[in-house]
Formats: structure tokens, C-alpha cells, sequence
């Protein structure tokens, strides 16, 4: 799959998630290098009303769905990839006002599980705020997103 | 808000069993909807459903950051409710395991302060949504505080 491809499943997966749409989460760029997402700065994110410092569970969501969409840099067919576990070490509080990056890759494509690792930034990608590392499982192929999905393949949990 | 503000806030709140307040001083709360109530001694954290929470439209369910965002959340408030901290603790790393899909239900949390320390502690969440014996994530934390004073 091309960049352009990539880029267009991305911005496609993204638009059906509902939270991150409130968010107003958007793909910055996609490649076989990995997935960058962008976490627009709005006051309703701030973990301190004070200081209007990005809450620790905003860039969860932002890293939890980074991670989660690397995946398709890495699989020739989509397939549903659920968290598994997903640990983020807090490096820097950030800056309040500012728009925050993440950025994840693949570094093991299993069999069952997928193993992904990232970091969260704002001006530098050399200074991260935050860093992750999150396991997904692999539901296989026969998975899709869209009208006609199989929902009861998905109801039995895995 | 100083310390002293803080403390005071924080004491009324547990005393009324009203954690309304508190949770206005962090905007990210009222995004995902969480509540917070006293039981007894303990505190039980809910996040009620909400369609604006879900991030796989499949199942449906709930996006596992909100999850785990409810469940940090729970962790912050636990910690200052019971380490009388005179500010807002600051969240050093947080690891996650899902257990079970949560489904767009009303889902609950309880903490448990393992360690305090003089300036860090760890806490360990449990997040479920039917029954608490099933739980559809866990979760620890460790916080920075700082030192409470004896005011």
C-alpha cells in the first residue's frame, strides 16, 4: 500500500471514532515509518483549571489511538486490533495552549499480537512529553469497519 | 489557589460527601463525565455512559484512553482525597490492561493507595462495569505529591 493509500485508510478510520472526533483528533502524517496524529489544544482538555495543563489522560487517548492505528502501517489488510495493555511514562508536563503530537510505530508484528511503541510532543520530537509502549492483539482479517460489519464475530470477546 | 484553599476544599468536599467542587477545578472531568460519591469510608467513581466516550463504533465501545483516563482520574482524586495534599499531585507514568471490551454502560472505579510516600505515590485501579469481580480494565499509577503540612 502507497503513502497516499495509507493516509487515506488513516484519515478514514479516524472519522468514525467518536471521541476523538470530539476531540478533534487528525492525522498529520502516515507512512511505513509509522502514524502521527494530531491532539489540537481547547481549554476542555486541561487537567488544572489554573494552569490549563493538558490532562495525563487526554494524551492516553491521543497515544492509545496512535499506537492503535501504527498498526496499519503495518498490515496489508486492515484488521481490528484491540489494546491490550498500554503503559506512558510522563517526561515533561508540556505547554498549555499548544497543540500536541504523537507518534507511533510497530516494532513486532506477531502472529496474534502487535507491539508498538511512541511518544507524544509538542514543539521537538526530540523532546517528548510523554512516552509509550502499548501491545495489541490481532483479530484477523475478517474484521472490517463498515456497513455489513460481522457484529457477532466481534460480541464473543477474544 | 494555595494549599491551604485547597485542603480546605478538599475536606468539606469529603465531609459533605460532595465532590462537585473538586471536579471543577479539572475541566478534563466534565469532558468525560465522571462522578464521584462516598461510600462509608471509600470513594466509588462512575462515568456514565455517554456516546460522546466511544471509540470503537463496531461493538460499540468505550475508547480505551477514555477508560483510561476515567480510571487516572479516579487515581488523582483518590490520592487527594486521602493524602490531605495541599495541590493537584502530578502523574509520573500510568500502565493499563484490558481485560474486557467496555461496552457504552455506566462503568465504576475503585482505588487503592498501596504506598505513600513523602513524595510519590502509587495507587492501583479497578475499573468494571456489571460486576466488580469482572473487572474490563486494570490499572496503576504513581503520582508526585507533595509533602501534605500539618495545618
Amino acid at each position: 500500500m502507497n503513502d497516499l493509500a495509507l493516509l487515506a485508510r488513516a484519515e478514514r478510520f479516524l472519522s468514525v471514532l467518536r471521541h476523538c472526533q470530539k476531540l478533534g483528533m487528525r492525522v498529520h502524517a502516515a507512512n511505513t515509518d509509522g502514524m502521527t496524529l494530531v491532539l489540537p489544544y481547547s481549554p476542555q482538555i486541561a487537567g488544572d483549571a489554573q494552569t490549563g495543563l493538558v490532562h495525563g489522560g487526554v494524551l492516553t487517548t491521543l497515544m492509545d489511538t496512535t499506537c492503535g492505528m501504527a498498526t496499519l502501517c503495518v498490515l496489508p489488510e486492515f484488521e481490528l486490533c484491540p489494546t491490550l495493555d498500554l503503559r506512558i511514562d510522563h517526561m515533561h508536563p508540556g505547554e498549555a495552549g499548544k497543540d500536541v503530537y504523537g507518534f507511533a510505530q510497530c516494532y513486532r508484528v506477531s502472529r496474534d499480537v502487535i507491539f508498538t511503541r511512541g511518544y507524544a510532543y509538542q514543539n521537538d520530537p526530540a523532546q517528548p512529553i510523554a512516552q509509550v509502549v502499548g501491545t495489541f492483539m490481532r483479530l484477523g482479517k475478517s474484521i472490517k469497519v463498515g456497513v455489513g460489519a460481522p457484529l457477532a464475530t466481534l460480541g464473543g470477546e477474544a | 489557589m494555595n494549599a491551604r484553599n485547597l485542603r480546605e476544599q478538599l475536606n468539606q468536599a469529603h465531609a459533605r460527601g460532595d465532590y462537585a467542587p473538586l471536579l471543577e477545578l479539572i475541566p478534563y472531568a466534565g469532558l468525560i463525565g465522571i462522578e464521584c460519591a462516598r461510600q462509608g469510608d471509600e470513594l466509588l467513581f462512575r462515568l456514565p455512559a455517554n456516546p460522546d466516550n466511544v471509540g470503537n463504533p463496531i461493538l460499540p465501545a468505550i475508547h480505551g484512553g477514555v477508560i483510561a483516563g476515567f480510571m487516572e482520574l479516579a487515581a488523582l482524586l483518590h490520592v487527594m482525597v486521602f493524602t490531605g495534599t495541599g495541590s493537584i499531585p502530578k502523574i509520573i507514568d500510568f500502565s493499563i490492561d484490558y481485560l474486557r471490551a467496555g461496552h457504552v454502560r455506566d462503568t465504576y472505579a475503585r482505588c487503592q493507595l498501596w504506598r505513600q510516600g513523602r513524595r510519590v505515590t502509587n495507587v492501583a485501579i479497578t475499573a468494571w462495569q456489571g460486576v466488580e469481580a469482572e473487572p474490563i480494565a486494570t490499572a496503576r499509577a504513581h503520582f508526585k505529591i507533595e509533602e501534605p503540612t500539618d495545618t
